[in-house]
């Protein structure tokens, strides 16, 4: 999948010019009141353009007011094309995934009941239906969302994720799901069509991106109540400035007022709002994480808690054998014998990494006559029978039974060690030769590099982070402390990940979590912000309100970000717009009234050349920082976990007052072209 | 001059030092908790509580505080237009003043209730003694009033997830007899031993030393001025208010005078942070509020000390300042002070004539009757400044990338919704009313002492004083006209009741939410750096809703003034 950065692509910027003319529908401003009030302004300032061409003196020069209806037809534009480039790139970055599920053949599956006999028919993907089965061999482009029912499959996800290895999936369990478009390269496999043709979570994404389903967030809502606040304040203001200007004996045109009223209002931040929304969407999809709402980003941003597997975001895969510990009056060369003999057949990856450690080849062990011995959940060991020797494996109660029971006693130097290496976080494996201790093995978990700070950073943010592991409290926390989490559920079950959640959400937090199995569906579901990996089940995919196509764990960290990216520029934009404010009173009010007051004069602080050259300077900076500001919106004011207050100080510094400066030099310098036009 | 700065310094710090124990009473008083006045008030309330047969146990929601407010007040309103219209067929009317026409009651009566005291009359020769009673007593109940509703709130504040909070007919008898009854004593005991009348005769005659018979009005003056200050109503028993002689007789007074009418508002600040158990919350709003008020008082107090540099060009000596329409036991300094106090707290009781004030002295008393929530009037005052930290804390929450929160409980679209209609009411009020007598020049011109942009700040006052319930004026105004009665009658109402039901409906909607935690990425609110932002807030909508309105008034005058 592309990931150009760049914003203003050729064939994008075309799409947007189009657009914003056809945003220009009354229909479609009424969703956007600040921008919808300029646009009433635009067409009285059309009106007045006609009424002073057939004569009417009273207004200024034809010139003046058609400058003064242009510059306010571009503020629409600008506004629009702002809206529209950020739906056309969301869009497109949408399509180069929706491309990848374009018509293919599917081959539908007719048999009906057990026995699914390959009586097959190709027909077009697009004519599969929710529950129809199809089947895929080696070479097929998956046609649509499933869930393997039969058969076990290498598939190469890269048209979705960009990740180049294959991706084994499976019927059953918890990595049954594939997707349209993705190529399956070995084996073949049976899928359950699981979504309606243009129902899939893509589809979805697309729609919301495009406007039609877009529905606000409730920040959003807020805020656009307050800017309606404020724009009708400034409509108030503009109104009643008319008799206050007969009072005076200083007559006012209606172009100058509409400038007046164009200028205060927060076109600014309302000419961007959609498009900040759609960007934060859009900057989702870029971190190919596929978004059911436009809320669930905002909500994340908002995340006081975050569940994270133990396996595969903090840790690295699975655990690794570190050491072996020989018990006393052992030969290490014998232990290491006995160790890789019970190995061998050990297909975890627990066993391979004994191998591993061993630093030897298996294939030099004689095996002859050997029978192995699987692990059980009663065992709770594995080993190996050879030649009279009763290798075994396992866990230390279970191996400390088996010798107990034979009448042999556990070393306390054993003990010791197993003590050890549960203190350190790792996992001891005990091993035993004819009921007899032979020794142990260390089993450590490899924390992931960079983990620690990416949790350091999360804390800054003020997010509690939560690790979910299987392992045993002491491990747990052995590793909850090195890899700097806050808490940790040990032991964990299902069950105990959504308590920990209800839990948290009566203390009024905000939780947010990654899952992939059905039985993570519950929890995803009670979570307020649940990703669920693309390689998980439908089931997990329903609960959860986004699915990460890159099935990366830490992908909830980039996610919180970006939610807070998004209230973010949201709120400095609106403290810039208005700031600008300031400025502008300064540039209008002596312009409207220096002729008929020249004692006002005083007021004209930015000593602007003349009236007319000063309402034109001040609406053209309206309308120009639109375009101008249009970078910031799509890609978002970067966030600094250095603290609320911090954040708060260093944002007000540079839009609060930067907004107040900014257009004093602005306006003045286009008052200084303007001056040299008329 | 060194000395004059001193004593209006010497003021200041007297009323933030009454205030502090004064705020920790009154939250004893709000949270129910023991004080050694309980012996005697207990069974005064208990025994009011009888008398009137109200139910002053029952959890009352936001709801029900609101109606039971605009209840009690709508039964004082028709009460008051029944005595002023009849008051000269009831008794204590020894001069025998007549009865007052409708629209002149009609403002009279809403001006008291609404805290107000917009006075269109002439106390010594408008209303009977029973009359100055009645509105003495609306001085004491919307007094009241206003410190139930903020009592409302500061509970609301409070809770972890409620519907209901304290009942509101408890806390008023209880703001009544606990707060403003002891402190109006008090004061008025202080005000008899300077000479202030307290008497139902009369008027008295005197032979001045040009042989001439004067005659000089009289009344309960002592109790008339402690409650007016105390209770922010600024109503004077005189017509030129505490300009007067008898109101007002001394330097002592002026400085009673001044503390009295602070520290109810400001203790009332210092109450929520014992209340809220945090009182870094507290002084991040005193904090907010004084840099406010010194940002107001000090041009004032320099542009007054300092004259009219028109009269300095003309080479006469201004040692004293601006001294027109001032009273010489007071000087320039105190009353710049004054005008500033009473104008940034709603109690609009005057010492000086604000028509002669200089331009600049002029506009900040405007804005600060336009802010209306440094420290502001009793309890009402800090409901709008609640308005500013709600819309404080949306902004600076979406500014560090989180919902926003207020005190543990999300700030959401309704919120914004009703905190966005009230910081728009007041300019809409003033804004409109203003827009209406400028174009309605057949009502208006005739009431204006001058033309020009000086009557224009004169309509502009007018407006922004009814707007905020303060109640003073630029009294060329020849206001007491059907037009200026009823508008500003109107004005007073909406002005008085929206703000109220405002921040109340607010608070209760957060109380009703659940409670967050704090974490590290909450914005604290009782910061430095959010006081700043509330500042800002305050400023911001202020300035930018009634710049191009004091651009044709004050700002005018003072350019015209320095050319």
């Amino acid at each position: 999948m592309s990931t150009s950065s760049s914003l203003f692509q050729k064939d994008l910027l075309i799409e947007a010019l189009k657009q914003s003319f056809i945003k220009l529908d009354p229909r479609l401003m009424f969703r956007n009141p600040v921008m919808f009030t300029v646009e009433i302004g635009t067409a009285v300032m059309l009106y007045v353009c006609i009424w002073v061409l057939f004569g009417e003196q009273s207004q200024g020069s034809f010139i003046y007011n058609t400058a003064i209806f242009l510059i306010l037809f571009f503020t629409l534009l600008f506004a629009n094309f702002a809206e529209a480039l950020a739906e056309a790139r969301g869009k497109s970055q949408a399509e180069s995934l929706r491309k990848t599920r374009e018509e293919t053949p599917a081959k539908k599956n007719f048999s009906v009941g057990k026995s699914h006999n390959h009586q097959m028919e190709i027909i077009p993907s697009s004519q599969l239906r929710k529950g129809d089965m199809f089947y895929c061999e080696a070479g097929d482009i998956i046609p649509a969302d499933g869930e393997i029912i039969e058969g076990l499959a290498t598939i190469d996800e890269s048209a979705i994720t960009g990740e180049s290895a294959p991706v084994i999936r499976e019927a059953g369990g918890d990595k049954s799901s594939v997707t349209g478009g993705t190529k399956v390269l070995s084996d073949t496999i049976t899928v359950k069509v699981t979504t309606e043709q243009g129902e899939s979570f893509l589809d979805k994404m697309i729609a919301l991106v495009e406007g039609a389903s877009r529905q606000k967030t409730p920040n959003e809502i807020a805020l656009t109540i307050l800017l309606a606040g404020f724009t009708l304040v400034f409509l108030i203001v503009t109104v009643t400035l008319q008799p206050f200007a007969d009072f005076a004996h200083a007559p006012v045109t209606i172009g100058a007022l509409i400038s007046l009223f164009v200028c205060l209002i927060p076109t600014t931040i309302g000419g961007l709002l959609s498009a900040i929304g759609i960007a934060g969407m859009d900057r989702a999809l870029r971190a190919n994480v596929i978004t059911k709402s436009g809320k669930a980003v905002e909500t994340a941003g908002d995340i006081d808690v975050l569940l994270l597997d133990k396996t595969g975001t903090i840790t690295i895969g699975n655990r690794k054998a570190t050491h072996f510990y020989p018990a006393e009056g052992i030969d290490n060369a014998h232990f290491i014998h006995s160790v890789v003999l019970s190995s061998l057949a050990d297909e975890t990856p627990e066993g391979k990494s004994i191998i591993e450690l061993a630093k030897v080849n298996p294939r030099d062990y004689r095996i002859n006559n050997a029978q192995f011995i699987k692990f059980t959940a009663e065992t709770r060991s594995s080993g190996i029978d050879i030649d009279n020797r009763r290798i075994r494996k396992g866990a230390v109660d279970a191996i400390k039974m088996l010798c107990e029971k034979a009448g042999n006693p556990f070393p306390t130097e054993t003990a010791n060690t197993v003590n050890q290496i549960s203190n350190n976080g790792g996992t001891p494996l005990v091993v035993s030769e004819n009921e007899k201790i032979l020794g142990v093995i260390e089993l450590q978990d490899i924390i992931k590099p960079g983990i620690g700070e990416r949790f350091q950073r999360l804390r800054k943010m003020g997010i509690k982070t939560v690790m979910v592991t299987g392992d045993n409290p002491l491990t747990a926390k052995f590793i909850a402390e090195k890899a700097g989490v806050d808490d940790f559920i040990a032991e964990a079950k299902p069950e105990d990940k959504m308590n920990y959640i209800k839990k948290e959400q009566a203390n009024g937090r905000l939780v947010a979590m990654m899952g992939d199995g059905t039985n993570d569906a519950p929890a995803l579901a009670q979570a307020d912000v649940g990703v669920a990996m693309n390689s998980g089940t439908q089931a997990a995919k329903e609960a959860g309100n986004m699915v990460d196509l890159d099935n990366d764990p830490t992908k909830l960290i980039e996610i919180v970000e970006i939610g807070k990216q998004l209230l973010m520029t949201r709120g400095t934009l609106t403290t810039f717009s208005i700031a600008n404010d300031v400025a502008k009173y300064f540039a209008i009010i002596p312009a409207l009234f220096i002729v008929a007051v020249p004692s006002l004069q005083g007021l004209n602080i930015m000593k602007l050349h003349s009236p007319e050259s000063a309402i034109l300077s001040a609406i053209i900076f309206n309308a120009v920082i639109i375009p101008f500001l249009i970078p910031l919106a799509l890609k978002g004011v970067a966030y600094k976990p250095i603290g609320a207050e911090a954040l708060l100080r260093r944002n007000l510094l540079i839009y609060g007052l930067g907004g107040i400066i900014i257009p004093f030099i602005g306006i003045k310098i286009i008052d200084l072209f303007v001056s040299q036009c008329i | 001059m060194v000395q004059e700065l001193l004593g209006i310094v010497c003021v200041f710090f007297l009323s933030v030092v009454c205030s502090i124990p004064l705020g920790k009473y009154i939250s004893k008083v709000f949270l129910y908790e023991y004080t050694r006045l309980d012996i005697v008030f207990n069974r005064l309330d208990r025994w009011i509580i009888t008398l009137s047969g109200i139910d002053a146990t029952r959890q009352m929601t936001w709801k029900d505080h609101v109606k039971s407010l605009l209840y009690i007040n709508g039964v004082w309103f028709f009460l008051s237009m029944a005595v002023l219209m009849n008051m000269s067929h009831l008794p204590l009317n020894p001069d025998g003043n007549p009865s007052m026409s409708f629209d002149v009651a009609f403002n009279t009566s809403v001006s008291f209730i609404t805290n107000t005291n917009l006075q269109h009359y002439s106390g010594e020769t408008g209303l009977s003694y029973l009359g100055q009673l009645i509105l003495m007593l609306w001085q004491f109940l919307s007094a009241a009033s206003g410190i139930t509703v903020c009592a409302v709130v500061f509970m609301a504040m409070k809770e972890t997830k409620s519907e209901a909070f304290g009942n509101f007919y408890s806390i008023f008898i209880r703001s009544c007899t606990r707060i403003l009854f002891p402190l109006a004593i008090v004061t008025a005991i202080l005000f008899l031993f300077n000479g202030m009348p307290m008497s139902f005769e009369g008027k008295d005659s005197i032979t001045t030393l040009q042989g001439e018979q004067q005659y000089i009005s009289r009344g309960p003056v002592a109790a008339f001025t402690a409650i007016k200050h105390l209770g922010t109503n600024g109503g004077g028993l005189y017509g030129v208010n505490s300009a007067h002689p008898l109101e007002n007789p001394n330097y002592f007074t002026a400085i009673i005078q001044m503390i009295a009418q602070t520290i109810i508002p400001m203790g009332l600040v210092f109450a929520l942070g014992y209340m809220l158990k945090n009182k870094k919350f507290s002084r991040m709003i005193f904090g907010v509020m004084t840099a406010g008020f010194i940002i107001l008082v000090t041009p004032t107090i320099i542009s007054e000390m300092q004259g009219n540099p028109n009269i300095t060009a003309m080479g006469i000596q201004q040692t004293m300042g601006n001294m027109e329409g001032k009273e010489i036991r007071f000087g320039s300094g105190l009353s710049g002070y004054w005008s500033i106090i009473t104008t940034v707290i709603s109690t609009g009781s005057v010492n000086a004539m604000h028509d002669s004030f200089m331009p600049l002295s002029t506009m900040n008393q405007l804005l600060a009757m336009m802010v209306n929530g440094f420290y502001g009037g009793c309890g009402v005052g800090f409901l709008n400044f609640y308005i500013f930290i709600i819309l404080a804390v949306f902004i600076s929450g979406l500014m560090v990338g989180r919902t926003p929160e207020f005190l543990g409980k999300r700030v959401e679209a309704k919120e914004i919704k009703i905190a966005m209609l009230i910081a728009l009411l007041h300019p809409f009020l003033i804004l409109i009313g203003t827009a209406l007598a400028t174009a309605l020049p057949d009502y208006t011109t005739a009431s204006l002492s001058n033309p020009g942009f000086h009557g224009f700040s004169q309509i502009l006052y007018e407006f922004t004083s009814s707007s905020a319930n303060n109640g003073s004026g630029l009294e060329g105004l020849g206001d007491n006209t059907p037009f200026w009665n009823i508008a500003c009658g109107i004005v007073m109402v909406l002005a008085r009741y929206l703000p109220i039901i405002g921040p109340i409906a607010i608070a209760g909607i957060l109380a009703n939410k659940k409670y967050i935690p704090e974490s590290n990425g909450t914005l604290k609110t009782d910061t430095a750096t959010f006081g700043l932002m509330i500042f800002a807030v305050i400023i911001i909508i202020t300035a930018l809703s009634f710049f191009p309105a004091l651009t044709l008034g004050p700002v005018e005058e003072y350019f015209s003034l320095i050319k």
